[in-house]
């Protein structure tokens, strides 16, 4: 959105090397990323896994000096790397960060299970989007008759345009370490994993050093703060796959094995990493359980709707003024936020991401919560100038190149899904390609395996029910259209007939008004 | 009592840790299905087998079976859509029953059939895909995998080797074989291995066995993929 396409043809231009294709030296290649989570400070790259913000012109130049002269990442200006918070909008989360230790010693104090009663009247829902109910989620593997448990917290944030987790995990992550070990001490386990994303792998070194601190002052290893638990905390950095956000395929990939959802039951309560039962939680929802670990249920439940208490922290990007991270109490209406960010002329917000919904500027009273808009914390905004098939054209070529492949539905479903999309935003639709387009979409959605799949559709369902119109200017007036370039499939036989005459080539279509 | 669930209203009993499709076809129903075969780990990756359980989708070939369980198999709504599920497989690869070595010994060939999958539907994508006849016994005809993996199963689970594994991801994933070279004939495969006689359509095959049954006298030439399924795979369930 941030005129992504020509930065990247300069970059290819000045680097001397084609998208997608490594330099013939063998010193540097060139490809496109999916969402990096730098929206608020785009355009944005990797380079050897290290975000690079606020690209431009010059930063490209400089990028490309550096490349050339072969100088190690080390040596180059720190402010290419430099990753700001954006928080403008800060609520009952982000307002008071716990204190070190604090959510432990209060959580021993009160007693483990009088903690797990305040969590549960607190309302705390899961915030990475499905919303389920964490005291019941750690309550039922508390009750898992094996023993050896383990508390994952999940930190592959991949959905397009959500970022509170970089955010969380820069200058909040303390909080979140004691969000996981209030968890380990309930559900009685021993190790706990953070799963990186691989693009935050700039904030790798500074969580170790955090742990280590946390190992120090007996807030992990064993008996902490003299009551007996064990407990430690190992990070793992996920390879770039939008699917490991799945709780099922991350932990697939935190056994070693390729990012594919398993078949559930069992799910990872019961049966999660190594087989053992598992607790695997969003990063908002550790720093949540820490905050009421120590401020109560109350400080929570007394903010919110009645099925979503407390707040959200969103990531808002695209056509505003003031990108970044927001923090609303549920309930709070999408016109109120357009406010605070900055955004004028509004056409629609997608909220929740691809896999969430499009709203159009008819729907701005709409809320924020479970019981309305539900999302994992990504907030785009588009303003009139934006094309809404260029949105939907974009999202439907990501969830083509994420699908895992597992399921018939989603491997093939996913890019007959492209296929057709690029067929009606490329001007070649007909007469039933809508009709098609959304039985495809049916399709995908209600026989994916897991929630990639059954999302995937989304940006062009909501879109298709908000906008039928688009779609159908974008058909030709004829009652069929080949998939292919008929006239552009003859020529090698007129090559070979050495023939270029009318009569060689054929008309694609034939319009019904002739 | 015995438990018992209803698959279109049918009372079908069931034992604990029997899935869906267990218990139907030991009570004689049939489910469509490809990637399963009772005598490996289910994998629930076709989707064929999908049913509408008290309501939601599931893959009966791994949901557990539960008692007072509703399910429904053969509404129209679900025959539409396996048909439509059947044909992204056939359009995916490249399928060209009448040059193909396996018609009519074929499952996807007999699915489709079965669902009276008449045309492809949706638009071919003709990847390119090759052959591999590197092996003195055993060939691969990559155009015709439909990633079931029962090749993968069977070779771990029955023949104690790893032969075969999956690589890429979404419309790019693909069959690989164990060797450096990425060669059949450098992995330790047996033309007497369970892996080689397990594909469901033509993507593994013994070589100079071809044609050997004429077209007209093979399975499915003169007996529905129900029939056949019911006869044979019930069988090796339990086993």
């Amino acid at each position: 959105m941030l005129g992504k396409k020509s930065l990247l043809d300069y970059l290819a231009k000045t680097l001397d090397v084609a998208v997608g294709e490594v330099r013939e030296d063998g010193v540097v290649s060139l490809d496109n990323t999916s969402c990096t989570g730098m929206c608020d400070q785009g355009p944005a790259g990797l380079v050897n896994g290290l975000a690079l913000t606020r690209l431009d012109q010059s930063g490209i130049d400089k990028i490309a000096e550096l490349i050339n002269q072969q100088k190690p990442l080390g040596e180059w200006p720190e402010e290419l790397f430099q990753v700001d918070d954006n928080i403008y909008k800060s609520g009952l989360l982000l307002n008071q960060q716990v204190e070190q230790g604090a959510a432990l010693r209060s959580a021993f104090k009160r007693g483990i299970r009088e903690t797990l009663k305040e969590i549960d009247y607190s309302g705390l829902r899961g915030r990475g989007g499905a919303g389920f109910k964490t005291a019941i989620k750690w309550q039922f593997c508390s009750e898992e008759q094996q023993t050896e448990r383990y508390v994952v917290c999940n930190a592959d944030e991949g959905e397009p345009g959500t970022f509170k987790d970089r955010v969380l995990l820069s200058s909040y992550a303390d909080q979140v370490f004691e969000g996981m070990t209030v968890c380990a001490a309930i559900i009685g386990a021993k190790q706990g994993f953070l799963y990186l994303r691989g693009e935050y792998l700039h904030l790798y070194d500074k969580l170790r050093s955090i742990l280590d601190q946390r190992r120090q002052n007996s807030l992990l290893g064993i008996n902490i703060l003299g009551a007996g638990l064990d407990f430690d905390i190992e990070i793992c950095l996920g390879a770039g796959a939008y699917i490991c956000g799945e709780e099922s395929a991350l932990i697939e990939s935190l056994e070693g094995k390729a990012g594919i959802p398993r078949n559930r039951p069992p799910y990872p309560v019961t049966q999660g990493y190594l087989g053992k039962p598992t607790v695997v939680n969003n990063v908002e929802t550790f720093l949540a359980a820490a905050g009421i670990a120590v401020n109560g249920s109350d400080w929570f439940a007394s903010i919110g709707t009645e099925k979503s208490k407390g707040t959200k922290i969103l990531s808002i990007s695209g056509d505003c003024a003031r990108p970044g991270i927001y923090e609303y109490p549920f309930g709070t209406t999408i016109q109120s936020i357009l406010n605070d960010c900055g955004a004028d002329d509004v056409l629609g917000v997608q909220v929740g991401g691809p896999s969430g919904t499009f709203i159009s500027n008819q729907e701005f009273d709409r809320k924020l919560a479970f019981e309305d808009l539900a999302t994992g914390g990504s907030f785009i905004i588009f303003n009139s100038s934006r094309n809404i098939l260029d949105m939907v054209h974009n999202f439907a070529h990501f969830f083509a190149h994420e699908s895992c492949g597992f399921c018939t539905p989603c491997r093939v479903g996913t890019s007959l899904l492209q296929k057709q999309i690029d067929k009606i935003v490329e001007g070649h639709g007909s007469a039933g390609d809508v009709v098609a387009l959304e039985e495809l979409c049916q399709l995908v959605k209600n026989y994916s395996h897991c929630g990639l799949g059954q999302t995937a559709a989304n940006p062009i369902l909501t879109t298709l029910e908000r906008y039928p119109d688009l779609y159908q200017s974008r058909l030709k007036e004829i009652s069929f259209e080949p998939g292919f370039d008929l006239d552009g499939a003859l020529e090698t036989a007129r090559r070979m007939a050495n023939r270029n005459d009318a009569g060689a080539h054929l008309a694609q279509t034939e319009s019904e008004h002739e | 009592m015995s438990k018992t669930i209803t698959i279109d209203g049918k009372v079908i009993p069931f034992e604990d840790g029997q899935t869906i499709m267990d218990a139907a076809m030991a009570a004689g129903v049939y489910i469509p299905h490809l990637c399963h075969q009772p005598e490996f780990t289910p994998h629930g990756s076709c989707k064929l087998c999908t049913e509408k359980v008290n309501g939601r989708n599931c893959s009966a070939c791994t949901y557990p079976a539960m008692d007072g369980q509703e399910v429904l198999n053969e509404t129209q709504e679900l025959i539409d859509d396996r048909k439509r599920i059947t044909q992204m497989l056939f359009v995916e690869g490249n399928h060209l029953c009448p040059g193909c070595e396996k018609t009519g010994n074929c499952q996807l060939q007999a699915v489709a059939y079965h669902l009276n999958m008449l045309d492809n539907h949706f638009p071919a994508f003709y990847p390119e895909r090759e052959v591999d006849a590197s092996h003195p016994e055993v060939m691969i005809d990559h155009n015709r995998c439909i990633f079931c993996t029962l090749c993968i199963r069977a070779s771990h689970e029955k023949d104690g080797k790893d032969v075969f594994a999956i690589s890429g991801r979404g419309i790019h994933k693909h069959l690989i074989v164990n060797a450096e070279s990425g060669l059949l004939k450098d992995t330790d495969m047996a033309a007497t291995d369970h892996a080689a006689h397990i594909c469901p359509t033509g993507a593994i095959l013994i070589k100079r066995t071809g044609y050997q049954v004429p077209i007209g006298e093979r399975i499915y030439d003169h007996k529905e993929i129900d029939q056949v399924s019911l006869a044979t795979e019930h069988l090796k369930h339990g086993e």
